[in-house]
Order: structure tokens, then C-alpha cells, then sequence
């Protein structure tokens, strides 16, 4: 009990730090990809400072509060990802976030806005079956849906899934909005969406979507190291590798690609959920009769 | 002996209130008749439940010998058939009447069939599921009656072209009720039959209330469909009796649990005539068709009443169908139904319509769940039928609402009705969120649904409920993005619902978050020794500290959105016009065209219904769920033979 409180209190205070420094190291690689200097490794917090001080601009004021729901059902999220409870609940209170994003952005009625927030919802319908997969996938293996249960299992759960972990990542992509899955939003607002769902977010409500971003992204994060944790403190260590690997491809992957249509990101999500982790669920269900990891 | 003289009362009563009702021409009186009506039964459904408890909860069997009521049942049945062989003629339909002679036939000579002496034929039985279905019935169906009593008015006044006869309206929503009281807590099959066959021509005269060209064929849509279903459930009915020797529908479950052979078959036949009742894929149309009546009816059809036969037959069969091979018929039809259907949804744009895809999408997976037969997915099927019951009709009468205030029902119309329409759209906003949102019941059942699916090892139906749930939550949420989003105009719409519309949705929102709220205990004290009753066994999917855990988020999804209003009302804000690329006109609703002139902004959803509309996905859907049938028939059949 008391290293769950333990955890969850980190987990609120040191997410939005990573999330931080995953942002400067993100933008610190790109513009090396690109062949630029970049800003320095903090500067993401810079920026978060600056907003929290910039005077609010807003078109509907009821963005505010939406975006701040939005916030907190995310930090709950993650909260209950570190607390060990039910992995499934957490994606579902995750969803309900996402619907407080949605909400915010199509609140306003503004034309970009509601187009990025359109396609956040087929961006939403894209990724989901993979994220019930995936919970399934760990139930598979470990007997239990509740988080403290797999995470430290005798064997590293990619052993059995290593399908639905291929699929994970796939939607991570979609989840964090890079390309070529941006569908929503854009990197550059001298695009043909602006900047999609964020259009006319600004400044302290461009610092909670910003904040909630770092919170969800390692919340993400976490459930990929789920794959890799097992009972031995190494393997926490090898899920930290891991993780840094996986968000360089993401951020490879980023710069090397073009947006596609959004469409087409349905298709491709979909089959490779069927396919990867679909077979791998199904293989796993005749051939293990109980895997109690 | 029990008597519990309110039993017969609540088959009766609404058979009664409706023969008044018929002859009534006063506005007045029709109201205070169909209030009254629509209160007795609340109460007499009350008594039940205290005499039930008195009881201690144990199922209670009465009427053994019925020879009266029998006869009497007998005779109606004529009636039945007569009335829709003269109406089928009258519309040049008429095939149709062999649909409802050749059953009658057969149900005449099921009669004949000496039945085993020493067996005393129980004609009615209550238990936990007849009861939960009597709750459902009375509670919504008696607030959908009340509800319809102002509404038939506002529709007169909309609707000119149609012939005032809501009292024949009011009347058919009683013996509509009344039919599903008997249908649920009767356990001769005979009676079973009469009372199936009384909701299928109850829908029949529903839908064709307008007589219009439209609502004529509909309604014969609707009947063929239903009377398929009924003709295949009196064959189920006169095999098993004949080869059985009794007439009991709980010997008729046990048998088929057991899986004796000549059970096999009568299991099947009644498992598809329970498809056609809760619309199923190939029979999905006559459902969409049935939205040419009034509000109302389609309310009672969606919720309480109809679609909710069929799952309760299922629900009923569902020891019978464990594991066999009707079983994994019923589960891959539900479930392909739940994943087409969900997809037709998220292509319409008129509400009604999307309310009725959803409608046939969620019983897929209640039809699903109880054709895997195992505890656990009946639990969740007995959850899903539960919210939905209670929310779709919240949403159906919110739409009927809102149609006669904005004199449309398309949710493109519907774009910021909270800042014109406030009331109705926090009630639609609580019925959408009901449906699909996290910590609410649809979902939790739909979760429940999928680890059932999982510890089934079941990849098909997992699939299925993956893949469907996705787009279930498209649809929804487009809508509830509609609902919120700042108005194209200022909008000079009135809300003209009236007093008793509005009591029936208070009373609905009410019991939808009393629902949600007290989920844990009705899972505890009530389904759960349900499931003990049926299959000898509990079934709880999850534990109750986790329903306990997902209380504390329902408070949480209430209390979080008000304190960040409170929080973000001491924000110092600067309202700015929306990005439009330079090309504002000075308000937020008018930007400049490429001809220099304003043109009026105009936000629309997606709803691709070229690629996976009615039109274009409907007719081969149908063809796979009917070779699914076909070809689980023919395996049965090659089993018995």
C-alpha cells in the first residue's frame, strides 16, 4: 500500500518532468535530423513557463475548464496505471480524457479546430482496438488484468506477445500524433489544417494541453515497459532501454515521413492490429492453455 | 395456494385501460385514463416485487389449472390471425396471412398433443429474470406512456396530413405493455406463443399508425419478419411437445441444457425466432423501417418492449445454448451484427436513425453474449439490456423532443443545441454518455462482455467487440461534439416540450446515474444470484472492488467539470475571433469567399455514406448473417437426423 502511494505521488511529480525532458531531446534530435542546431534540452519548459504567464486568448471560454478535465483525467489515469490497478479501467478513463480533448477542440466552432477534432476521433477509432489488444495480450499471459500482477511477472510478457507488441508501437505513432500519423494536428501551422485541434489553443490553455501531452506520453510509455518488466530489477532497467529506443524510432519515423490521408490510417492501423496482434492473441489462446506468469 | 391476484392484474389491467382508452374520444380523459393506467401498473409491478420479497426472493410458480384461460387464449388467437389475414388482404399483402395461418394451425394441434399426466404444467413462473424484465417494462414503459400522452398532441398540431387517432395510439402502447408482462412471466409455451405473436402485431399497428404509403409497407416489413419468427417458434413448439409430452418452457430449458435430442432442434428455432424479434442481421430493416411512427412507439419498441423479447427468450435459453453448436450460431450472428451495425451508424446523420443502428449494434452484443451461455457473458448481457433499456429510450424521447422544438431530427440541425435547447441537450448528453462513456454502464457491460469473450477463449466475438466498440464510440461522440459546439446563428428556436414529456425525461435521467451509481448492488443482491439461479453458478466478471472503484470515478466524471468551471471562472480571459486565415467578417459565423462576398460558416461531421452506408454495406451483410444461419441450420439438422 505504501509504495503504491509512493509511486503514484512520483508519478504525478516526475511525469510531467520526463514528459519535459522526452520533449527538448525530441526536438534536440529532430533538428539534428534536419541538420540544425536546435533549442537547448529545456527548453520545452521554457516554453511551458512563458504560457502560464501569457494572457489568455480564447474564442470560447468554456475551452478553459474543458482543457483542465482534460488534464486531470489524464493525471488520474496515470495515477491509476502506478497504483496497480486494472489495466483495462485506465484505458478507459484514458478515452474519456481524450473526450474532454475532443470537446475542447470542437467547442469553439472554429474551422480548423473542429477539422483537427474530426480527425482525432478517427485517429481515436484507429488506435483503439490495438489498446484492447494489447490489455488483453498482458491478461493472456499474466492471468490478471491489474497492472501490479503483470508488470512482475517470472518471464518479460514480450516473450508471449511479442505481435501485439509490434502493434503497440505501431499505434504509439498514432497516439502521440507524429507523422505520418498527424492526421489531427500539424507540426507547422503554415499547413492546410493550421494546427488542427490546437488552432486556437493558447496560452495557459496551451500549457494544460502541453502538460497533458507529457503526462500522456508516459503514460504510454509505461504500459510499452509493461512488456518488458519482469520480477528481476534488470529487466526495469532493460524497459528503460527499451522505451529510449522505441522513442527514437518514433522521432526517426517522425522526420522521415509524410502525413497520409486519414483514411488510409484507418486501414493500415487496422490490419496491422488484426494481423500482429490478432494472431498473436489467437495463437496464444490454443496453444497456451493457462500461462501463469 | 399463492394466488397473487396482481399478476393476473398486470396482463390484464393494460388490456383493459386500452379497450377504455380505444373508446375514448376526450382529450382529457384520455390523458387522465392513460395516467392512471400508466401508475397503477408502476404500483401493481411494486406490489409484485414487496409479495416476491415477502417470499424470499425464491421463484414462485401459479396457475396450474388454467382451462379457462385457455380457451380464452385459444380464441384470441383466432382473433389474431383473422384480423391480420383481413389485413392482409386489404393491402394486397397477401402471402403474409400464411405466416400467421400456418402458425396458428400448428399451436391448434400443439394443444391437442396429450400432455404427460403426471406432470402439472406450472402457467406461470417468476423468478429473478421474469422480474427484472417486469421492472423494466413497467418503469419505462409506463414513462414512455406518459410521455406519449403530450406528445400525440404536439404531433397532431405538427402533423396535419395524418388522422388524429391517439387514443387507438395510447391503447396499442397498453396492450403493447400488457402482452410483455404476460410474455415474460408465462412458462407454458403456449402461452409464450400467444403473447409473442400479440407484440409482433402490436409492432405491426404501431408502425402503420400514419397509414401512410411509407408506413404501410414498413409495417408489413415488420410483420413478415416477425411472423417468420413466430412461425419457426410454433414449429419449435409442436416438435418439442410432441416428442416430450409437456408444454413447459422450464423443462423445455432444462431438457436443452441437458442436451437431449429432441431438444436440439426447438433450442434452435426459438433462438431464431428471437433474432427476428431483437432485429437481427438479415432481419435488421424492419427495425430502421418501424422509425415512421411516432417518437413514442419507436421508444417502447428500442427500450422496453419488441427488441427486448427476443433478448430475454435468449437470455432465458442461454444454459440451453452453452457450448453447442446454436450457441456459437446466436454468438457469431450477434456479434457480426454488433460490428456491421456499429459501422451503418457512424454513416447516418438523422438522429433516429443512428439511435436505431446503435439499437440493433448493442442487442448484437446482448444477443452475443447470451449465445456463448456462460455466466459471466450473461452477466454482462443482463447488464447491457438493463442501461440500454434506460438510456436509449431517454435518448429517443429526447429526440422526439427536440424534433418537435427544431422541426428536424438531423444531427447536423443539432449543431450547439445547448445553447438553444439547454434542458434537452444536458438529457441527450446524459443518455449519449450513458451509451459509450467510461465510468457508465454501457460500458463497464461491454468490458464485462470482453473478458468474457477472452476467458472463452471466443478470438471471434474479441474481435468483434474490439473492432465494434471503436466505432461505437465514433458515432457517439461525433454527436456529443454537435451538442456542445458553438452555434452557426443565433438560433430563435423554442423549447416547447411539455410539462409531462418533460417529467418522463427527468424521471430517466434519474434513474439512468441511480443506475449507474448503484450498479454494484444491484450487480450483488440481485443479477448475480440471477445467474445462481439459472446456471447453478455465479458469474460475476468483475469483482466488486472494482464496480466499487468505478463508483468513485462516476463521481469523479461529475465533480471534476464543475470545480473546473468554478476554477476557470477567475480566469482572466480575452475572447478573440476563431482563426479563419485572415478572411473573418467580423463575428465568428461569417467568413469572406472567394467572390469578396460573407458566406455563412457551416461545420459538418464525417460520415462517409459512400463507403459504409445502409445503402451501400446493408444488402451483403444480410447475405453473410444469412448463410451463417443457413449453414448452422443445416449442421443442426445434420446432427439430428
Amino acid at each position: 500500500m505504501k509504495t503504491k502511494i509512493i509511486s503514484v505521488i512520483a508519478y504525478i511529480i516526475l511525469a510531467p518532468i520526463i514528459g519535459g525532458l522526452l520533449d527538448g531531446i525530441d526536438r534536440k534530435i529532430s533538428a539534428r535530423m534536419q541538420r540544425r542546431v536546435g533549442p537547448p534540452l529545456l527548453q520545452p519548459f521554457y516554453d511551458l513557463g512563458k504560457l502560464f504567464n501569457k494572457q489568455v486568448i480564447v474564442v470560447r471560454s468554456s475551452q478553459s475548464f474543458l482543457l483542465l478535465c482534460y488534464l486531470i483525467f489524464m493525471i488520474i489515469t496515470g495515477a491509476m496505471l502506478y497504483a496497480g490497478v486494472d489495466l483495462l479501467m485506465c484505458m478507459f478513463v484514458l478515452s474519456t480524457a481524450a473526450m474532454f480533448l475532443y470537446f475542447a477542440a470542437c467547442v469553439t466552432s472554429s474551422p480548423y479546430s473542429t477539422i483537427g477534432a474530426s480527425r482525432e476521433l478517427i485517429q481515436i477509432m484507429a488506435y483503439e482496438p490495438a489498446v484492447l489488444l494489447t490489455c488483453v495480450g498482458f491478461y493472456l499471459v499474466s492471468g490478471s488484468f491489474e497492472v501490479s500482477d503483470i508488470a512482475f511477472g517470472k518471464f518479460s510478457d514480450i516473450i508471449y506477445l511479442p505481435g501485439v507488441f509490434l502493434a503497440y508501437i505501431f499505434i504509439l505513432t498514432i497516439k502521440m500524433r507524429k507523422s505520418p500519423f498527424d492526421i489531427s494536428t500539424s507540426h507547422h501551422p503554415n499547413q492546410e489544417i493550421v494546427k488542427g485541434i490546437t488552432s486556437e489553443m493558447g496560452a495557459r490553455n496551451l500549457a494544460f494541453f502541453t502538460l497533458t501531452e507529457w503526462y500522456e506520453n508516459v503514460f504510454l510509455l509505461s504500459v510499452l515497459a509493461l512488456f518488458i518488466t519482469n520480477r528481476s530489477p534488470v529487466s526495469f532497467l532493460a524497459a528503460v532501454i527499451v522505451i529510449l529506443v522505441v522513442y527514437f524510432l518514433e522521432i526517426l519515423i517522425d522526420n522521415c515521413s509524410a502525413r497520409i490521408k486519414y483514411f488510409d490510417m484507418v486501414k493500415l492501423a487496422w490490419a496491422v492490429t488484426v494481423v500482429l496482434a490478432g494472431s498473436n492473441i489467437w495463437i496464444l489462446m490454443l496453444v497456451k492453455q493457462n500461462i501463469v506468469n | 395456494m399463492l394466488v397473487m391476484p396482481e399478476i393476473p392484474f398486470l396482463i390484464c389491467f393494460p388490456f383493459l385501460t386500452a379497450l377504455l382508452l380505444f373508446f375514448t374520444k376526450n382529450d382529457k380523459l384520455k390523458a387522465l385514463i392513460s395516467y392512471l393506467g400508466a401508475i397503477l401498473v408502476i404500483c401493481a409491478a411494486g406490489i409484485l416485487w414487496f409479495d416476491w420479497l415477502k417470499g424470499g426472493y425464491e421463484p414462485i410458480f401459479l396457475y396450474q389449472n388454467t382451462e379457462i384461460v385457455d380457451h380464452i387464449i385459444f380464441v384470441a388467437e383466432i382473433v389474431i390471425m383473422v384480423l391480420i389475414t383481413f389485413l392482409c388482404f386489404k393491402y394486397k399483402k397477401r402471402i403474409i396471412c400464411l405466416l400467421s395461418i400456418i402458425p396458428t394451425i400448428i399451436i391448434a394441434f400443439a394443444e391437442q398433443i396429450n400432455i404427460n399426466p403426471t406432470e402439472k404444467l406450472e402457467h406461470i413462473y417468476i423468478d429473478r429474470l421474469a422480474m427484472l424484465m417486469c421492472t423494466i417494462i413497467s418503469l419505462v414503459g409506463s414513462l414512455i406512456i406518459i410521455y406519449a400522452v403530450g406528445y400525440m398532441s404536439g404531433y397532431h398540431m405538427h402533423h396535419k396530413e395524418v388522422k388524429d387517432r391517439s387514443n387507438y395510439f395510447l391503447a396499442l402502447l397498453f396492450v403493447f405493455m400488457g402482452s410483455m408482462f404476460g410474455f415474460v412471466l408465462s412458462s407454458s409455451l403456449i402461452w409464450l406463443y400467444f403473447f409473442w405473436e400479440c407484440t409482433s402485431v402490436c409492432s405491426f399497428l404501431l408502425i402503420g399508425y400514419t397509414r401512410s404509403e411509407e408506413a404501410v409497407t414498413n409495417s408489413f416489413r415488420a410483420l413478415w419478419m416477425n411472423l417468420l419468427g413466430g412461425t419457426a417458434l410454433a414449429i419449435g413448439i409442436f416438435y418439442f411437445a410432441f416428442f416430450e409430452r409437456t408444454l413447459s418452457f422450464r423443462s423445455f430449458i432444462a431438457l436443452g441444457a441437458l442436451g437431449d435430442v429432441y431438444a436440439i432442434l426447438p433450442v434452435a428455432l426459438m433462438a431464431f425466432a428471437a433474432l427476428t424479434k431483437s432485429a437481427q442481421l438479415p432481419f435488421s430493416t424492419w427495425l430502421l423501417g418501424a422509425m415512421v411512427a411516432p417518437t413514442p412507439s419507436s421508444a417502447l419498441l428500442h427500450s422496453a418492449t419488441m427488441v427486448k423479447a427476443g433478448i430475454y427468450v435468449l437470455l432465458r435459453l442461454s444454459p440451453a445454448m452453452s457450448g453447442n453448436i446454436t450457441g456459437m450460431m446466436i454468438s457469431l450472428v450477434g456479434g457480426f451484427t454488433f460490428f456491421v451495425a456499429s459501422f451503418m451508424a457512424v454513416a447516418q446523420s438523422d438522429a433516429k436513425r443512428v439511435l436505431a443502428m446503435s439499437t440493433v449494434s448493442n442487442l448484437g452484443l446482448m444477443v452475443a453474449c447470451a449465445g456463448v451461455g456462460r455466466p459471466e457473458t450473461v452477466w454482462a448481457g443482463a447488464f447491457l439490456m438493463i442501461f440500454h433499456a434506460v438510456s436509449k429510450s431517454l435518448l429517443f424521447l429526447d429526440v422526439g423532443a427536440t424534433e418537435n422544438s427544431i422541426h428536424s431530427r438531423d444531427i447536423e440541425d443539432m449543431h450547439g443545441i445547448l445553447f438553444f435547447l439547454p434542458l434537452l441537450a444536458m438529457f441527450m448528453f446524459i443518455g449519449i454518455a450513458g451509451m459509450f462513456l467510461a465510468p457508465f454502464g454501457m460500458l463497464i457491460s461491454k468490458w464485462a462482455a470482453l473478458r468474457a469473450a477472452v476467458d472463452e477463449k471466443n478470438i471471434i466475438l474479441l474481435m468483434f467487440i474490439v473492432f465494434g466498440s471503436a466505432t461505437t464510440s465514433l458515432y457517439w461522440s461525433k454527436w456529443m461534439g454537435k451538442i456542445i459546439s458553438h452555434p452557426h446563428a443565433p438560433a430563435e428556436f423554442k423549447d416547447i416540450t411539455r410539462p409531462n414529456e418533460f417529467v418522463s425525461l427527468v424521471l430517466h435521467a434519474v434513474m439512468m446515474i441511480a443506475l449507474c451509481v448503484l450498479f454494484p448492488f444491484v450487480s450483488k443482491v440481485f443479477v448475480d444470484p440471477m445467474l445462481v439461479e439459472m446456471f447453478g453458478m455465479s458469474g460475476q466478471v468483475l469483482s466488486q472492488g472494482v464496480l466499487y472503484i468505478l463508483v468513485v470515478i462516476i463521481c469523479f466524471v461529475f465533480t471534476i467539470p464543475l470545480l473546473s468551471i468554478f476554477y476557470s471562472h477567475k480566469i482572466q480571459t480575452n475572447r478573440k475571433l476563431s482563426y479563419m486565415g485572415g478572411i473573418n467578417e467580423g463575428d465568428n459565423c461569417f467568413f469572406t469567399d472567394s467572390m469578396g462576398e460573407p458566406k455563412r460558416l457551416w461545420l459538418s461531421n464525417y460520415y462517409f455514406a459512400n463507403k459504409i452506408g445502409i445503402r451501400k454495406i446493408m444488402m451483403p451483410c444480410q447475405f453473410v448473417s444469412a448463410g451463417i444461419l443457413l449453414g448452422m441450420f443445416c449442421i443442426i439438422l445434420g446432427a439430428i437426423l
